[in-house]
């Protein structure tokens, strides 16, 4: 056994310990706990003593076995020196410690003595910490988003740290903040303005882009080349330029604060990206299915309805969950065109609720909540053809 | 015969393609045209309106009867800065109602009474009086009178088009503007918010290529960041920086890692010593980068994703045949394959980053030092109310543009085509 990988070994897997039961300590402060000292020096000292006996013991117990004891004497040995935590703080170090022995299996003293062992350890460690890692920074405003949608004013200024939820507390008094957005502020009438302006922009997008994309893909005309590459360039321009122009005539024909002006300019502004992703799907339809479509005396727009919109039902989808979705979470042009609080949108709204210093956070949070749902429920439920078009450059942002 | 067909397939296609394009051009390229012509324009936001004459009108009684009344129209130019020709006015009257004082401009016909004001100056203001006396002696109904408007016209041009064209928006671009300091925070923004997204995308991509459990999930999750609202994440942000309550500073402080808490997002600058050096960080800037990457990663690591997977298995076989480490094997094989993609995202997300407006907007509006060139389009154009200097600050912008794809195109561009 070379000394040089063995202690690369204990630190290495004593950090990653280290740095697990550091989120897991801060994790439980902001359930209540009052802990003041994440004891670094020490959980670390402990990760070396734990790895050690790991290697030590090698195969002359059974892998469960091993890994049950080990994780029962380091909890109980927690437990004992930090007497105050709560028995699921404590059931937490125990997964936490069963995990982390269960990810040493492979090490023993034979397999450390292994080529570029040392390199192994430190890619194997780094791949489970950067999970950890990018799982926590993550999920972690997402939590705090939520949790905080449920406390009340008092309770955060109180303690800061203390996400806890009350169960004990009735419905109504947990969701509260939701009813108040709803009732007060008059959230419903922003989520129908919302949807109604994605999914409109959803079904005039689709309606533009179907016949343009079926053009670009399938028909010989002048020009062709140059507006498919056109449509790319046109992609990339950033909407802030845009913005002065379009508010000033926007103004003089009074689209400003109308839900119509919103759509033409969500439209106008998904409809590259919808020509786009379209043809090359259209591409890949077999063209012979067409000719039998000529054959049979259909004109263009019968072929366009009867043959190629069933045929390419999932890219249409995809690409009408895309413009919903770019839709949906837009906010510079409703920043720029809506005034009147009668046409806001949701992320107008939420914008607008926070510009009163008065307004209390978690109100704030609540309606970043509710519009935040929809579309990680979208996307989570429709992941598979969603990806897909991501890596096809779809949304921009 | 083949020439009628394909006749007909050109007239097909246009009629198919041209809603969509007449439509783009119209919100997309007309407005960055647009641009160029607001820039050299000296006007303000209250002036976009079309100037319109306007009157209020207010009536009073003056006789004990009230068979007597007194109308006065407050009349005005709605405009600061433009003239009305050729005004017109017609207001309508009850039945049995004759005028006292006819105003020599006006013409009082079966109960109309209409007048011509001739042109109006910018700021126009009078009070236009006139007396209504019933014939018949008998009351008249004020609510009547009161409800009926009178109606304006005249003819003014929309300033707009007007043909006066300044170059004073440029001179205050480059001259009024700390120019420089904008256009260094802009490049600070883009590049470390591009680098960085790109490396946490390899790190991202190379972690959930591996053999682990749950990657579907985890691929999920990583792009949550990049689905989500932007109001809703940045506001989240803010919320767990803020100084006062903020989770992050709280947790920071009771762990005694900072002694006091940092306003990560409204400080200019931090200094930090490092071995007796003091460095100077630029603090909002630098939190309002790590929120860009943090949002902006899941793209570059999903691109990545795809393209790793790509990478044929005995390339990595043969290395492992060949005693590589894992760190040879990353460099000679993994390296080479990303490049192009990088090289592609680099662009992509530096252009998008450039123009990133509602990022900045939500976590600092701008200030301690997070002033970018997006930024300033509309503070200049909406806080400063001076929209011919936003559209110049557009225009500053898509010149930059142009000249970076320009840039891109002959660097790499060739490279780019080849995958």
């Amino acid at each position: 056994m070379k000394f040089k990988s063995i202690t690369i070994f204990l630190v290495i897997s004593s950090f990653f310990l280290t740095c697990i039961l550091s989120i897991w300590k801060i994790m439980s402060t902001l359930q209540g706990l009052n802990f003041t000292n994440l004891n670094i020096t020490g959980v670390f000292f402990n990760g070396i003593i734990l790895s050690l006996l790991f290697v030590l013991i090698g195969d002359r117990i059974n892998h469960l076995m091993k890994i049950f004891s080990l994780s029962f004497l380091f909890s109980f040995l927690y437990f004992y020196f930090n007497e105050t935590s709560p028995y699921w703080y404590i059931f937490g170090v125990f997964l936490i410690i069963l995990f982390f022995t269960n990810k040493l299996k492979k090490y023993n003293t034979k397999s450390l003595t292994e080529d570029f062992i040392s390199e192994k350890i430190i890619f194997d460690f780094i791949t489970l910490f950067g999970i950890v890692f990018f799982a926590f920074v993550i999920l972690f405003p997402f939590y705090i988003m939520l949790v905080t949608s449920f406390k009340t004013q008092i309770a955060l200024l109180v303690n800061p740290l203390d996400f806890s939820l009350d169960f004990s507390k009735s419905l109504t008094e947990l969701f509260k903040s939701y009813f108040v957005i709803f009732e007060t502020y008059n959230f419903s009438r922003y989520i129908l303005i919302s949807s109604a302006v994605s999914i409109g922009t959803v079904i005039v997008t689709l309606l533009f882009a179907i016949p343009a994309a079926y053009a670009v893909a399938r028909l010989n005309f002048f020009g062709k080349n140059f507006l498919s590459t056109s449509i790319l360039i046109i992609y990339m321009f950033p909407a802030i330029v845009l913005v002065i122009p379009l508010y000033t005539v926007f103004s003089q024909l009074g689209l400003r604060n109308s839900i119509f002006g919103l759509l033409i300019v969500y439209t106008a502004t998904t409809l590259p990206v919808a020509i786009y992703m379209l043809q090359s799907y259209f591409k890949s339809i077999p063209k012979e299915i067409e000719d039998a479509g000529i054959m049979d005396g259909q004109n263009w727009f019968g072929i366009i309805l009867k043959i190629i919109i069933p045929l390419s039902l999932p890219a249409i989808s995809s690409v009408a969950l895309y413009v919903f979705m770019i839709a949906w979470n837009e906010f510079l042009f409703s920043l720029m065109f809506l005034d009147n609080p009668k046409s806001f949108t949701l992320s107008r709204a939420i914008q607008y609720l926070s510009g009163d210093a008065e307004t209390p956070r978690q109100y704030l949070m609540a309606g970043s909540v509710i519009v935040t749902l929809p579309v990680l429920f979208i996307f989570v439920y429709f992941e598979k053809y969603l990806v897909s078009g991501l890596t096809s450059g779809s949304v921009k942002g | 015969m083949s020439n009628i067909l394909s006749k007909l397939e050109k007239r097909t296609a246009y009629t198919l393609v041209l809603p969509a394009v007449l439509l783009v051009f119209a919100i997309v390229l007309f407005p960055v045209f647009a641009n160029i012509w607001i820039s050299f324009k000296d006007i303000e936001l209250k002036d976009i309106r079309i100037p319109e004459p306007r009157a209020k009108k207010i009536v009073k009684s003056i006789s004990d009867d009230g068979s007597e009344l007194k109308i006065v129209y407050k009349l005005r130019n709605s405009s600061l800065i433009q003239e009305i020709r050729n005004v017109k006015f017609q207001d309508k009257f009850p039945k049995n109602i004759s005028i006292l004082n006819l105003d020599s401009r006006c013409n009082f016909k079966s109960k109309k009474i209409i007048c011509d004001f001739g042109n109006w100056d910018a700021k126009y203001k009078e009070n236009f009086e006139i007396i209504l006396k019933n014939i018949d002696g008998e009351k008249i109904k004020k609510e009547i009178i009161k409800s009926q408007k009178p109606i304006l016209s005249g003819k003014s041009d929309n300033p707009l088009l007007t043909a006066n064209f300044t170059l004073k928006n440029f001179k205050k671009v480059f001259y009024e503007n700390n120019f420089i300091d904008l256009l260094l925070t802009t490049f600070y923004f883009t590049f470390f918010g591009t680098v960085g997204a790109i490396i946490f995308g390899i790190l991202a991509a190379q972690l959930v290529n591996q053999n682990i459990q749950g990657r579907s999930y985890m691929r999920g999750i990583l792009l949550f960041p990049y689905v989500g609202p932007v109001v809703a994440l940045a506001y989240t942000w803010t919320l767990l920086l803020d100084p006062n309550s903020g989770t992050l500073n709280a947790v920071l402080v009771n762990f005694n890692i900072i002694e006091s808490p940092i306003n990560l997002l409204g400080q200019k600058y931090i200094t930090i010593s490092v071995l007796g050096f003091d460095f100077k960080l630029r603090l909002a800037l630098t939190t309002v980068i790590f929120f860009e990457i943090w949002r902006y990663f899941p793209l570059a690591f999903l691109f990545i994703l795809a393209r790793l997977q790509a990478i044929p298995k005995s390339l990595y076989e043969a290395a492992e045949v060949d005693g590589a480490s894992p760190v040879q094997k990353f460099v000679h094989i993994t390296l080479p394959q990303i490049t192009a993609i990088i090289s592609i995202l680099f662009m992509i997300r530096f252009i998008w980053n450039f123009n990133k407006f509602e990022d900045i907007f939500l976590l600092t509006g701008g200030a301690s030092g997070t002033r970018t060139l997006p930024i300033n389009v509309y503070q200049q154009g909406f806080a400063v109310s001076d929209i011919g200097m936003g559209s110049a600050v557009s225009i500053v912008i898509v010149m930059l543009l142009l000249a970076f794809m320009i840039i891109y195109f002959k660097l790499i561009g060739k490279k780019a085509n080849e995958i």
